[in-house]
């Protein structure tokens, strides 16, 4: 039976996909804002039985991933007037290939570790698959704002890796890690604003030379 | 019984076409032409002439027939819903790939042997692009054949049940998207050509045929229209439950113009999609079947 577990599951592999085949900053944003909500409901639906303190968690993880960051991002894309994605370093086609040879890899590789039972590990393959895009969207994309989003699928990924093992973390790593997230997304959004006075591009290829 | 499916393939499928430019005309707010229409141009184009290019060696004259022998052959292989195919035997859609993949070949033969640059250059981007469409249409019959067990087309598609949608909904949908997208790009229809375009620099499958007239024309869009209605016959088989039950077939029927209809839709509502563009989008739906063929496996 089709359950609402692999129907997040689904949708985590699509908005993978999609970040990597698709050149609107726009639609990238609300793109990676889903997969937040999509990794934050994972917990509520996945964890039996639910504690009060994964509850808020998961809550957190939703209004920041869902809210604040795309409302963060889509200011200072209005701020950068960039709209899309001209020539990344690696091509849509070729990124969007790598990505499904990476989701095989993880399956693979998730299937021998030593975790608990099949739906953990297809889970963690999953989380596995999100960081890889997210590694892959850092290092292929120009734009500073894609580099900002890599780094966020990329914390989703390591979010993913977090709900499976969710009972063996304290709550204070996973809040830690949340604010660090809010703190760098705010401090990423007001430095492209910045690079974007100064140099009126944000190509990241050209910040070779950027002194202090 | 089993040979009901072909003369229905036969008969029917301009009618499709029709229902295509009907609801392309309604979107559109016009009243369209008639539903027979395509019937009435093919009787026109046969009761005409032909004319043939000087620099010609014949192929010109070659291609339309042998397009046309290649398509109906593969009505053979495709069954409609309840009513399997005349013939049936495993990997058969292997033959339907090629057998159309032939008739593709064909055609640009005759477009090159025009000795028109223009049809020279759709017949190479026919061919760029059929060669990135074949892989997600194998990985989607993969999908299918893992998921049911079976090798064949006419097995594939008739032993899809409410039971496969329940459980594999996922990866059917994703066959459905891909395989639709390689429907498009293979019958030359918006987002990846425009079939009403004339202007050369920008139209693929037009191009192609530019120099045909008379009977050449005729067997070139009945050849369309056939190769339109047997890939609509395969999505909508997937979405139709099996049985022999003759309100099956009235339903699938209605799935045919619904699918006809979808079409007409994606036409009215987007622009045709620059060329470098095309290939992302046939890339994409081999990942999605691909992906459709991966869920298959770890399941």
């Amino acid at each position: 039976m089709l359950t609402l577990m692999s129907l997040l599951l689904f949708l985590l592999v699509l908005t993978n996909l999609t970040l990597l085949g698709s050149s609107r900053l726009a639609f990238c944003i609300r793109t990676v804002a889903l997969q937040g909500v999509v990794l934050g409901l994972i917990p509520l639906v996945g964890l039996q039985p639910l504690s009060l303190q994964h509850g808020l968690l998961s809550l957190t993880a939703i209004v920041l991933k869902g809210g604040v960051f795309p409302w963060l991002l889509l200011r200072s894309l209005q701020v950068a007037r960039v709209k899309r994605e001209v020539e990344p370093f690696i091509g849509f086609n070729v990124s969007l290939s790598i990505g499904f040879f990476a989701l095989i890899s993880s399956v693979v590789f998730a299937s021998k570790l030593p975790f608990g039972d099949n739906k953990d590990s297809l889970i963690i393959a999953l989380a596995l698959f999100t960081m890889i895009t997210g590694l892959l969207l850092l290092i292929s994309r120009r734009k500073a704002l894609s580099m900002v989003l890599g780094y966020l699928v990329l914390e989703n990924g390591i979010y993913g890796l977090g709900a499976v093992v969710a009972d063996h973390i304290p709550m204070v790593v996973e809040f830690g890690v949340l604010l660090d997230v809010w703190v760098a997304v705010f401090g990423m959004g007001i430095a492209i604003y910045q690079i974007n006075r100064e140099f009126d591009h944000t190509d990241v290829d050209r910040l070779t030379e950027l002194r202090g | 019984m089993s040979l009901a499916a072909v003369i229905l393939s036969l008969l029917l499928s301009p009618l499709l076409l029709s229902v295509i430019n009907r609801s392309k005309a309604l979107l559109a707010g016009r009243r369209g032409a008639p539903v027979l229409q395509p019937y009435f141009d093919l009787v026109r184009l046969l009761k005409k002439g032909a004319v043939y290019s000087d620099v010609s060696a014949g192929l010109v004259q070659l291609a339309p027939v042998c397009n046309l022998a290649a398509l109906m052959l593969c009505a053979l292989l495709v069954p409609l819903g309840p009513l399997p195919a005349l013939v049936h035997f495993q990997g058969d859609f292997i033959l339907l790939a090629y057998l159309m993949g032939l008739g593709r070949f064909v055609t640009m033969l005759g477009a090159l042997d025009t000795g028109s640059s223009f049809e020279g250059m759709g017949a190479s981007r026919e061919a760029f692009f059929a060669a990135l469409a074949e892989p997600a249409f194998f990985l989607a019959m993969a999908g299918l054949a893992k998921m049911t067990n079976c090798q064949s087309l006419t097995g594939m598609l008739q032993t899809i049940s409410i039971q496969h949608w329940q459980h594999n909904a996922p990866s059917l949908l994703l066959i459905l998207v891909a395989f639709f997208l390689v429907f498009l790009a293979e019958n030359a229809r918006i987002p990846v050509d425009d079939p009403t375009t004339h202007l050369e620099l920008t139209m693929i499958h037009e191009v192609m045929i530019l120099d045909h007239s008379g009977p050449d024309l005729a067997m070139i869009e009945y050849g369309v229209a056939l190769k339109i209605w047997l890939m609509a016959a395969i999505a909508a088989s997937i979405l139709v439950p099996p049985g022999t039950n003759p309100l099956w077939l009235l339903l699938f029927l209605v799935l045919m113009a619904l699918i006809g209809g979808l079409v007409g839709l994606v036409e009215s509502s987007m622009a045709r999609l620059r060329l470098i563009r095309v290939p992302q989008l046939l890339i994409g739906a081999g990942v999605f079947a691909g992906l459709a063929l991966f869920l298959e496996f770890v399941q």
